[in-house]
């Protein structure tokens, strides 16, 4: 049985998008942490720990009364803070009768927590995502769950090389896996970039049906890593020998260890063209799941092989490893920190 | 592009480039010091040795 990654504990973390954070308990698990999260009636995004102080039943079961919980077992009552506020048959409440509240900021419709030290958490050091919620772009959206390490997504998507082969017929050709790619890496920021410019590829039908073009593309794949959590993909597409018209796709993810060999799978589409069209985005939506899913399915495949391994197994690198290999030594820097 | 802690101006980059037409990657250190060579591995101990970059033909690499 292999080791999993060690999880760096004083990031932001995405556990939710905005549009599931409402009027019901939901409940997320980030770096092993169960978290229940809901909005109150001002609009404010509350995550508090999700366990109850009497005997242990989570509160993302319970219910809302206005603002606080109400404990699904037998009534204990918390604010938003996480202090116990009512127990059940009796005056006195415990002092020690409060629940952990964990920091949350709301950015570009992304709910991020932050798990480690409280002190730390700054929420300028939220990486931007500002086409998600920007004027001008038509954003669709889901979350899938991957019974694997976070490094196997994160190797999975700093390698679009996998594209030709994984989502061949979908988003996937030829060129992807042949085009030779330029890896940046900004040690102090932890961002890691890698760029794949096709001159001239064939059009898969996730854009020759969201853009309408029929002939051959120029396509240009820009990845940003923010690491450990957010990876934005700037898609460019345009047909091949012309700078017009300029489609651009942002392919956005967030990358959120949920427990030791579990990850949250965060995605989303976003144009600035057929921002209006509900065919184009039902189109993009269904594309788009079907595509993550077989990495889902590809994920979750591997790592049951992997866990039959003996620690130390071998891999072999190449070049299209170089930024998934710098994605790599990033993370490991922040888990040490 | 996005702003936040990519936005750093002047924080130091080390670049890989894949060589069109062939196997070779060339890497430059945010120093000026480039290294070409075949394999990504080798290719961030030598970036990420920085400033003690080893010289082509080091013992062990
Ligand atoms: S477990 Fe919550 S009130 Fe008993
Ligand atoms: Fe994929």
């Amino acid at each position: 049985m292999t080791a999993h990654s060690a999880f760096a504990r004083n990031q932001w973390y995405v556990a939710a998008w905005s549009a599931e954070v409402g009027g019901d308990l939901l409940g997320r698990t980030v770096l092993g942490e169960p978290i229940a999260l809901y909005r109150t009636g001002e609009g404010r995004a509350v995550a508090l720990a999700d366990r109850c102080v009497h005997r242990r039943f989570p509160l993302s079961r319970s219910r809302l009364d206005g603002d606080k919980v109400v404990c699904g077992y037998h009534g204990f009552t918390y604010d938003t803070t996480g202090t116990c506020v009512f127990v059940p048959g009796q005056k006195r409440v415990p002092r020690t009768a409060r629940v952990g509240s964990f920091p949350v900021a709301e950015v570009d419709s992304l709910v991020w927590v932050w798990i480690g030290d409280r002190d730390a958490a700054d929420p300028a050091a939220i990486p931007r995502a500002p086409h998600l919620a920007g004027e001008g772009w038509t954003t669709v959206s889901g979350m899938e769950p991957v019974d694997c390490d976070f490094g196997l997504l994160v190797d999975n998507l700093m390698d679009l090389s996998h594209e030709t082969y994984l989502h061949g017929g979908h988003i996937g050709t030829p060129e992807v896996a042949e085009t030779p790619i330029t890896t940046e890496v900004d040690e102090e920021a932890g961002v890691v970039r890698v760029s794949r410019h096709m001159q001239d590829a064939e059009c898969p039908p996730f854009y020759a049906r969201s853009t309408g073009i029929e002939g051959r593309i120029r396509r240009r794949q820009d990845i940003e890593y923010f690491a450990p959590c957010l990876y934005l993909l700037h898609s460019r597409i345009s047909p091949a020998g012309q700078d017009a018209p300029l489609f651009e796709t942002e392919i956005t993810y967030a990358i959120t260890p949920s427990a030791p060999g579990r990850v949250y799978d965060f995605w989303a589409v976003s144009r600035n063209f057929a921002v209006g069209d509900p065919e184009v985005s039902g189109f993009l939506r269904d594309a788009n799941h079907t595509v993550v899913m077989q990495d889902v399915d590809a994920l979750n495949v591997l790592q049951r092989c992997l866990d039959t391994e003996t620690e130390g197994y071998q891999e072999l690198s190449i070049n299209i490893d170089t930024g998934g290999l710098a994605a790599r030594r990033i993370l490991a820097r922040l888990a040490a920190q | 592009m996005s702003a936040g802690r990519g936005a750093a101006p002047g924080s130091p980059v080390h670049r890989v480039r894949w060589l069109p037409g062939t196997d070779v990657l060339r890497g430059a250190c945010h120093c000026g010091a480039e290294h070409e060579g075949q394999d990504p591995v080798e290719m961030w101990d030598w970036l990420l040795a920085h400033p003690d970059h080893p010289a082509p033909g080091d013992a062990g690499r």
